[in-house]
């Protein structure tokens, strides 16, 4: 059976019209949204919208964080046949002018005045861009810019359209076909324009159920959606599968309280990116360091225990009875505590995907009792490609095919997919749809992997970036920067790495710490600093870098394929890699080309011989004004590893 | 943008006169508020700004001069009566309860518009629980307005400074004032609190209508917010007008930058 996002709506609102659909947290208090009021929402937005003239096949833009009347419009559009575009609420406007101008957008319905203002003042660059609600009034009262309104009046408008051509909506909801466009999410694209990833009713919500049904969701989950909606992954679980399903999906208050109202929501269906957890074991291992003796010993004591026995108990395998009875007392005392402590006493299922997870930081999280696994996919996949069955979660690898997909591997090493949920097209653009998508319709996800003796499917880097060292004591050997990065990147004090070495002799990284982490780190070892420039060039936070590249050297020297990966010259970086300044993506990935060029002086020094280097980089603050850092960079060299011959 | 209408003068200051001992702190200095509007006074240090607000506070006891509010002339104000009648402040050095949480330091604005006493307060029965739940939801209105929703049960010791003085803010509106005074609202604040900060007093000024006296000592943004500008140096006023005037005043310009001879 095939259905519209519309067509669950309005069966959840018949079938259970009292239940929460979603809820808010506003002025202190959660507030509720049966399926009922969510179904009256968007029926009327959906008139306002069509008695603005936004018509079939139209695209609409939505721009904000998480927030029920937003959601309701992404339905009230597809009531028409129209598509709506998320895009993402922290984009600079200039961002924004690309997918508007890219697909004729007129309507745009967004969260508040920094949206509006970010419209306005784009305008002019998009002329045909003439419709602007907002959801949040406040500081727009003065507005006299022409086509802005409230969603308050669009739901006005409708009411009054709704009563004198009664049923007319609905009609217009029957009118859409499981194979109509349902959305479109824009890639943020490490190299030129982004990508409209058109999808259709049919392909998301087949992912939804299939996701649904392997993790045996219930319409009594609950899901806290914190992540921007733009995000194909929020999209997903907080819009298709909540519709799928019919649980709660309940929005925070403000960015800044989501670390609260998780605790309060205690979320069962819980979805982060591995930086979320990263973040928040961080923050319990500050607090813990920070805490007194008898608190400490304890908690070592029991994570030791956890460590031990916990996987297994994971994973379903026996363990001895005294273990057991350890881990139960663990449990009292501490495990439940801290689950409770990180809101996740509740979580049945949890997800992370995006980038790799480290073996510690996702063992940390399963040892003490939370469910947490790993999934493949991207936005091109509607998500779910890949998943990991309960009883099955390994750090490395990312699942077993889920229901529906076919997984093969392309004579380069790449991962091709076959799926209900792929992408029908990029928008606009034939060129790039036939270079991921081959007419026997398998979709290029340009990733290198393979599948293991078990089924699992292991990612090692993108194909484009596997590399080849040139020249050297590793001449030929295959260099995959993504896998060095990750390595490092799972020592908490190592927030981001760049690593070069493609048609190179040697591999050379940049990296950034992390301020928190590294930060207290230093203040107990009474190493006074002035800020992140200042900390990042201290010869002891140098040697401290020094010795986790060490050791991923010396793990890359066992891994045979990867030997010739071994870092030999470092260096840390004087400012935080930030979106705002090009070097990341919006989703937080490194871009390395663009890093090379804007660091070239950094990366000539490292692979000279030179033993710093100054360099002066222009910064953007988040109010778009200019400023500069400047510092001169230590670069240090470490030692390297003769590599050792696996057992063939 | 600004729509806001601005009224009558709501307050009026008469030939103030402030002395310590045999330091004149304000001489004879008059100007007058309008209903909605964002006044400034500057001036170096020790102009007499604070000692300005402190008068209209009730807080100085002004030895010559009156101040009219709303029609109504005083010869000097008592802080209590102040309060009463529609005015609020907020402080250079903070004067908020540390070790209590964000919600109850905002709570003790909402103090005059209590009705119950004391005792029914203290133990939370009959018409106080009721009450306080009343206060509470206006309470968090101001927590919404001012963006510290995360940190409603932080005891206020524990936050950083910018944001101490955004509670010390919310406290003031809590008394839904008619006349907002506040006292270097953004001093010891980095550029973006700064700018929350403006945007904040901004908003207060346009959706509640409040009118707003601040004394500041960045000239930026006093500029940049302010519908007239009082200028004070040595206790004298010699200056008063739109910012692009008090801009051109010779007497300012050289106050603030000394004068070439």
């Amino acid at each position: 059976m095939q259905h519209t996002f519309v067509s669950l709506l309005t069966h959840h609102a018949k079938t259970r019209p009292d239940a929460p659909a979603m809820r808010e947290k506003a002025f202190g208090i959660w507030q509720a949204l049966s399926w009922a009021d969510m179904a009256l929402l968007v029926n009327n937005i959906a008139a306002g919208l069509h008695a603005a003239g936004l018509r079939r096949d139209e695209h609409m833009v939505v721009i904000g964080a998480n927030r029920p009347r937003l959601y309701a419009t992404m339905l009230a559009a597809q009531s028409l046949g129209a598509i709506p575009v998320p895009l993402y609420q922290d984009a600079a406007g200039a961002e924004c002018v690309f997918p508007i101008n890219n697909a004729d957008i007129r309507f745009a319905v967004v969260e508040d005045q920094e949206q509006i203002d970010k419209m306005l003042d784009i305008r002019e660059q998009c002329p045909q861009l003439n419709h602007l609600y907002y959801d949040e009034s406040r500081g727009l009262r003065n507005y006299e810019d022409q086509g802005l309104s409230a969603i308050d009046q669009l739901i006005e408008s409708g009411r009054a359209f709704n009563a004198s051509n009664p049923g007319f909506i609905s009609g217009e909801v029957a009118k859409v076909k499981p194979s109509d466009v349902a959305a479109m999410f824009f890639t943020s694209g490490t190299t030129g324009n982004p990508k409209g990833v058109v999808h259709t009713h049919h392909s998301l919500l087949d992912r939804a159920i299939v996701g649904a049904k392997f993790d045996k969701l219930t319409p009594a989950e609950e899901v806290l959606a914190y992540l921007p909606p733009a995000w194909i992954g929020q999209n997903i679980f907080s819009y298709a599968q909540w519709l799928a399903v019919g649980y709660v999906v309940n929005c925070p208050e403000s960015v800044a309280t989501v670390s609260i109202d998780l605790n309060e929501v205690g979320p069962s269906y819980y979805f982060a990116p591995p930086r979320v957890f990263e973040g928040l074991l961080t923050s319990v291992m500050i607090r813990m360091e920070d805490a007194g003796g008898f608190k400490r010993a304890i908690f070592h004591y029991f994570m030791g225990v956890a460590k031990r026995v916990g996987p297994s108990k994971m994973n379903g395998t026996a363990v001895g009875l005294m273990d057991n009875l350890l881990y139960g007392l663990g449990n009292i005392v501490m495990y439940g505590p801290l689950r409770n402590n990180l809101g996740m006493s509740r979580v049945r299922v949890a997800y992370t995907a995006g980038e790799a997870i480290g073996p510690d930081l996702f063992s940390f999280y399963r040892s003490i009792g939370v469910n947490l696994k790993q999934l493949y996919g991207s936005t091109e996949t509607a998500v779910f490609v890949c998943l990991q069955p309960d009883h099955q979660a390994k750090a490395d690898t990312v699942g077993i095919p889920c229901e529906g997909v076919e997984i093969r591997l392309s004579d380069t090493g790449e991962i091709l997919v076959k799926s209900p949920g792929l992408l029908k097209e990029y928008y606009k653009n034939p060129e790039a749809t036939a270079e991921v998508l081959s007419a026997d319709g398998w979709y290029h996800t340009s990733d290198a992997g393979f599948l293991d003796a078990d089924g699992h499917l292991k990612i090692i880097d993108r194909v484009k970036d596997v590399g080849r060292i040139k020249g050297g004591a590793f001449d030929g050997a295959m260099f995959a920067p993504k896998y060095v990065e990750n390595k490092l990147k799972f020592f908490s004090f190592i927030k981001e790495a760049v690593a070069y070495g493609d048609q190179r002799e040697r591999v050379c990284v940049m990296v950034n710490i992390d301020f928190d982490a590294v930060g207290n780190w230093a203040e107990r070892r009474n190493l006074s600093y002035s800020g992140y420039t200042d900390l990042a060039q201290k010869p002891e936070v140098y040697q401290l870098i020094k010795e986790c590249m060490e050791q991923v050297n010396a793990d890359l020297s066992r891994d045979g394929m990867l030997a010739g990966s071994q870092i030999h010259r470092f260096l840390v970086l004087h400012k935080e890699l930030d979106a705002d300044d090009g070097e990341l993506t919006r989703t937080n990935k490194v871009r390395r080309g663009f890093i090379a060029d804007k660091f070239s002086e950094l990366i000539d020094a490292l692979y000279g011989d030179k033993s710093e280097q100054y360099i002066n980089t222009e910064v953007k603050f988040e109010d778009g004004r200019v400023g500069s850092v400047s510092a001169t960079l230590k670069i240090s060299n470490t030692q390297v590893f003769v590599p050792i011959k696996s057992p063939a | 943008m600004a729509k806001r209408q601005i009224g009558d003068v709501i307050l009026d200051v008469n030939n103030i006169s402030l002395r310590f001992g045999g330091i004149n702190a304000l001489t004879d200095i008059s100007f007058d508020v309008r209903e909605h509007e964002v006044r400034a006074i500057i001036g170096p240090n020790g102009a007499g700004k604070s000692s300005m607000l402190n008068c209209i506070n009730g807080v100085y006891q002004p030895q010559e001069g009156s101040i009219s509010f709303q029609g109504q002339t005083f010869k000097h104000m008592n802080s209590r009566q102040v309060a009463e009648m529609g005015i609020a402040r907020t402080f250079q050095s903070l004067a908020l309860f540390k070790g209590m949480s964000v919600i109850d330091n905002i709570m003790t604005g909402r103090n005059l518009h209590m009705t119950s006493n004391i005792f029914l307060q203290a133990l939370r029965i009959g018409p106080a629980a009721r009450e306080e739940a009343e206060h509470r939801e206006f309470v968090e209105h101001i927590i919404d307005f001012l963006e510290i929703q995360a940190f409603r049960k932080t005891p206020v010791g524990q936050l950083p400074y910018g944001l101490q003085k955004r509670v010390d803010l919310g406290r003031a509106l809590a008394m839904e004032p008619q006349v907002l005074l506040l006292d270097e609202p953004m001093a010891g604040m980095n550029v973006e609190e700064k700018q929350d900060m403006s945007r904040f007093i901004l908003d207060v000024n346009d959706e509640f209508g409040t009118t707003i006296v601040l004394i500041e000592h960045d000239m930026s943004v006093v500029m940049d917010i302010s519908d007239r500008v009082v200028v004070l140096d040595y206790g004298k006023k010699i200056g008063d007008g739109t910012p692009a005037e008090v801009r051109a005043n010779e007497d300012v310009i050289s106050a603030y930058l000394g004068t070439s001879h």
